[in-house]
């Protein structure tokens, strides 16, 4: 059982802004994030995309956003628990026990869900019988590579995924890449590969067409794609690859007892509790009246948590407000040089 | 006020007033109209808002951009009268419109 000040739940722009503030008022903390890299909507739905309302950062990416943050707490030198998922949250006494996943256990007397939307999901296909293959036949990224050797192989999306796995696996197999409309999003690079092999008969660019339906009882062995115009038209398939992004679904945060109003978690906007003690809430996932959800506010509302952190995690202990500019014992946690 | 009708993928329909200058994603979301999660906020980030509008309003509304159409390729079920809601600006011109929201978001 891991022991610290607080658990930060997400890794996202407000969630590593929190580790910054525990951090500069001497507080340890433990991150926990679904997502196998920091960043959380920064990095998976906007990394390349400019963001203007940083203050004093005119213009700045998710990505560079997230390097910044990141840079700027690791003199807290805190643990990232990533690519898992909180499962249960217990109290024992005036201690929170936390659970993921993959059988890590943690205990704090304060939480801080940062966990924005929710964790992110891949975007699952629409028709029933999808489920049934799901894992077998029909994937929604890839882990072995191995598995698609001399198959036929058709992969649904029209963005990056789809379009950089039609090219890696037309090396060895014969590739069908379906979107539902002409246009590709991809980088032109990419997209004059994928013309390339169209060509060499590598790859069959078949758009605009929809998956209609599965053939196949307890194995899928031919998919029906339907044409804009409502034309059918059979493709032998072993496996199906889909890539529509990622969707956020709040998960297992809806059983923890927690007051959720519209898919967010209302706190007290004096120090950002929930309903329970001890457990707060952050950046896009709270709200109180008048909420803002930008990253902005996301970074007052974690200034904001950390110090109400203080006061459980130190109870006999007096909290001391202090500047960055001009506290010794601030300068000695970011490891500055007397 | 412009009134929009947000029509259910079962045919109910429920229709609101929308301030002009409030996106048709916010008429939603402000009125507790089902079917439209915009879990993004309005970013243009997450294709909750996906709705599909009636062939007589298509051309009333303002060309569909790229990027749009990218996030759209992501929506549970798009079809060729899909867009997304928190790019459709209410104006008064907009008075009646009417979009159908699909069978789920995600």
């Amino acid at each position: 059982m891991i022991k610290t000040d607080a658990i930060i739940i997400g890794a996202g722009p407000t969630g590593l802004f929190a580790v910054h503030q525990l951090g500069i008022i001497g507080l340890q903390c433990e991150v926990i994030d679904n997502l196998d890299r920091a960043g959380g909507q920064c990095i998976e739905l906007y990394p390349d995309k400019p963001i203007y309302d940083i203050p004093g950062i005119p213009e700045c990416t998710g990505e560079e956003l997230t390097k910044g943050l990141l840079k700027q707490i690791k003199p807290f030198k805190n643990n990232f628990h990533l690519g898992q998922r909180v499962e249960e949250i217990k109290q024992e006494n005036k201690l929170w026990i936390v659970k993921t996943n993959n059988g890590n256990t943690f205990l704090a007397p304060n939480i801080i869900i940062a966990g924005g939307v929710g964790s992110f999901e891949p975007r699952k296909l629409s028709i029933k019988e999808a489920e049934k293959f799901e894992g077998k036949q029909i994937f929604y990224s890839v882990t072995n590579k191995d598995l698609f050797k001399n198959k036929k192989i058709s992969i649904f999306g029209g963005g990056d995924s789809a379009l950089d796995w039609a090219l890696e696996l037309s090396k060895s197999n014969k590739i069908t890449l379906i979107h539902r409309r002409n246009e590709f999003r991809g980088a032109a690079h990419t997209l004059s590969e994928i013309k390339k092999k169209e060509k060499e008969g590598k790859i069959i660019v078949k758009t605009p067409y929809n998956l209609k339906s599965i053939l196949g009882d307890q194995t899928m062995s031919e998919i029906e794609i339907e044409h804009e115009d409502s034309k059918v038209e059979k493709i032998q398939t072993d496996y199906i690859l889909s890539f529509f992004g990622l969707i956020m679904k709040l998960g297992p945060i809806v059983d923890w007892g927690l007051n959720i109003n519209n898919k967010t978690i209302p706190v007290d906007t004096e120090s950002f509790q929930t309903n329970k003690e001890g457990i707060f809430a952050v950046g896009d996932i709270c709200t109180y009246p008048g909420k803002l959800k930008l990253i902005l506010s996301g970074f007052h509302e974690s200034a904001l948590a950390a110090r109400a952190c203080f006061k459980r995690a130190r109870p006999n202990e007096t909290y001391r407000f202090e500047f960055t500019t001009a506290s010794k014992s601030i300068h000695e946690r970011l490891g500055l040089k007397k | 006020m412009p009134k929009i009708t947000y029509i259910s993928h079962s045919g109910k329909k429920n229709t609101v007033e929308v301030a002009s200058g409030l996106s048709v994603m916010e008429g939603a979301v402000q009125n507790n109209v089902e079917g439209i999660d915009a879990d993004c906020g309005g970013s243009m980030a997450c294709a909750t808002c996906h709705v599909y509008i009636p062939e007589n309003w298509l051309n009333k509304l303002e060309k569909i951009q790229d990027a749009e159409l990218d996030m759209i390729d992501m929506a549970y079920e798009p079809k060729t009268n899909s867009r997304l809601s928190c790019q459709i600006i209410v104006t008064n011109e907009l008075d009646g419109l009417e979009v159908v929201t699909p069978t789920k978001q995600t």
